[in-house]
């Protein structure tokens, strides 16, 4: 399928893909730039590809009408939880479906997949009311708890579980020879081995929760305890109406972060995330 | 933990084996607790709920048994909403997986700089979702860039996202946009794995372009393509941040889709009740979904590793 193709056809590819890319580069080209036009430039038609005007007020008025920098570190902190506490859970509950022996291994895994076949939505109402009885509605407690050991983990586990058991045993033997227990093989052979199931663990438990939006409007109430994407649909005018400018400089300034990580480590996202493609 | 002493002939209680199971225990208590906590106990609960007439603002809780389900048959909107429901992940998932294999395919070609290309396909899956979301209303409000584009070409456009034909067109597409570079990249990894010297004795028979992929690449990837759709589907089902943020469920109740439905009813209209019955269907939905899907994989899928 992949020869040398004649020129002729290479022009035609590029044209193709060229066409394809804009419904998916254009949005977030027009969220940067229409972010730092005045109100009226936004509006301008034919719209402007770069800006005619720049007015970087906007980025001021985002941390005025909100506590933005406080949403931002609150998105950033449960993000940075979560995924840190999935890694731990999963590679070792992935480890132990995949490589220790023990009863009913097989019957925990089936209990532990039921998570996959049921929706965190389906749930959503006696979690409200189980977390209400803890106290711990309008904390950030739920947003970390059930992602880090409820259903959301456990996709992380499969694949994790997967690449255990693709692994090589011959190392691990040789380390049980030399008396190792369970734990250090564990942690000082297999985890490093893991590194590149480990990462695409981390980037969509990343990026789970960084998009988490359901969960934040039930368990949350106060702006102070608001996460990003609840508090990028609050920047409304007295009427309701949707403040664009102010709204895309704070869409802008969620974005960014996630996107310049992924250009750098592009090759890392796009490996990893082929890694969780399931085979074996 | 200390062992006693034994007689040499018995083994010692701690053997390897033994340490070696506590050890699989340790490692698989934590997620097994978190299962049972977050999952297994609240899907109790909501069984539990769904026979209670339950309305948190009158602060009532009775048990009605089966009542809230035949409140569910006699719902007025249940129809408009499963059909909304189907509508979007039908649609969902067949723009989804085409767009994603012929976007594979091309990814797939020795061409120069195509490592950018996939780089730029896959990019909006790394953007924020509420922002994609934002960014496209923006774009498809009466006076925005798509109408603003259209109108280029003379061509008067709707007014997208309220009109009820084209406001569910709208919130698929903008979600295939969003998501379609996951599955690109499972298909192009699948592709990479299809042996070349399949495609060169397809050749040396005579077989053409179209024929190899459909005899040679779909096959060799339908493992890939069932779990992607399967995944795909069951993602669908929980669509709720783009219609919140697009739609609000309008206009009229056009895009108001199961999940949709289950936040109003529980945690805008305060029924618990009657939400926990929701979420029940959709439990079941999802259910019987995968379970066909698996059931599909052994007609289907001609191969797997």
């Amino acid at each position: 399928m992949k020869t040398d193709l004649s020129p002729r056809m290479k022009t035609a590819l590029y044209g193709l893909m060229c066409v394809l890319l804009i419904p998916f580069v254009f949005p977030t080209w027009w969220m940067i730039t229409s972010s730092v036009k005045p109100i009226s430039d936004i509006f301008a038609f034919p719209p402007d590809l770069w800006p005619r005007r720049f007015d970087f007020s906007t980025y001021a008025q985002v941390f005025e009408l909100q506590p933005f920098a406080r949403q931002y570190w609150n998105s950033a902190y449960i993000a940075a939880l979560v995924t840190g506490g999935t890694m731990v859970i999963s590679s070792m509950a992935g480890y132990a479906f995949a490589r220790i022996k023990f009863p009913f291994s097989n019957a925990i895994f089936m209990v532990v997949l039921l998570g996959l076949l049921i929706p965190s939505e389906v749930t959503i109402v006696p979690l409200f009311q189980m977390f209400l009885g803890w106290g711990m509605i309008n904390t950030h407690w739920p947003l970390i708890l059930v992602p880090i050991f409820g259903a959301p983990s456990v996709f992380a586990t499969f694949v994790m579980r997967q690449f255990f058991i693709a692994l090589p045993t011959e190392l691990e033997e040789a380390a049980r020879v030399d008396g190792l227990g369970r734990f250090k093989i564990f942690w000082t052979i297999a985890l490093p081995l893991a590194k590149p199931a480990l990462g695409a663990v981390a980037i969509f438990t990343f990026l789970h929760s960084w998009n988490l939006y359901l969960e934040p409007i039930v368990f949350l109430s106060s702006t102070q305890m608001f996460t990003l994407p609840q508090a990028l649909t609050q920047f409304t005018d007295a009427y309701g109406g949707a403040m664009w400018n102010i709204q895309l400089a704070a869409a802008t300034m969620t974005a960014i972060p996630v996107l310049l990580v992924f250009i750098v480590a592009q090759k890392q996202f796009v490996e990893g995330l082929a890694h969780t493609g399931l085979k074996g | 933990m200390s062992q006693p002493l034994q007689a040499p002939h018995k083994p010692p209680f701690w053997t390897i084996a033994r340490r070696d199971a506590a050890a699989g225990y340790v490692f698989i208590a934590p997620q097994l607790i978190g299962i049972i906590t977050f999952v297994l106990v609240p899907l109790g609960l909501v069984f539990w709920y769904s026979l209670h007439e339950w309305n948190v603002l009158a602060s009532s809780f009775n048990f009605v048994g089966a009542a809230n389900y035949q409140m569910l048959l006699a719902d007025p909107n249940l129809s408009q909403v499963l059909l909304a429901s189907a509508i979007f992940s039908a649609g969902l998932v067949v723009l989804n997986m085409t767009l994603a294999l012929l976007l594979a395919v091309l990814l797939d070609q020795k061409l120069r700089g195509i490592v950018v290309f996939r780089t730029l396909f896959f990019s909006p899956v790394v953007v924020s979702l509420v922002a994609w979301t934002i960014v496209w209303s923006f774009l498809l409000q009466n006076n925005g860039g798509i109408n603003g584009l259209l109108s280029m070409l003379g061509i008067e456009g709707p007014n997208w996202l309220r009109t009820p034909t084209t406001a569910m067109i709208s919130v698929i597409v903008v979600q295939v946009f969003k998501n379609v570079g996951l599955n690109m990249i499972l298909f192009l990894a699948a592709l990479q794995g299809v042996p070349k010297e399949l495609y060169e004795a397809a050749r040396v028979d005579g077989a053409g372009a179209f024929k190899q992929f459909r005899r040679i690449t779909l096959p060799l990837i339908s493992p890939t393509i069932l779990l992607t759709s399967i995944i795909t589907i069951v993602g669908s089902l929980q669509v709720f941040a783009q219609i919140a943020v697009l739609t609000q469920g309008g206009p009229g109740m056009t895009t108001t889709v199961l999940v949709y439905y289950l936040y109003q009813q529980a945690f805008q209209f305060h029924f618990f009740g009657y939400g926990s019955t929701l979420s029940i269907l959709l439990f079941v939905i999802v259910a019987v979904l995968t379970f066909v899907q698996w059931q599909l994989r052994k007609r289907v899928v001609f191969y797997e590793n």
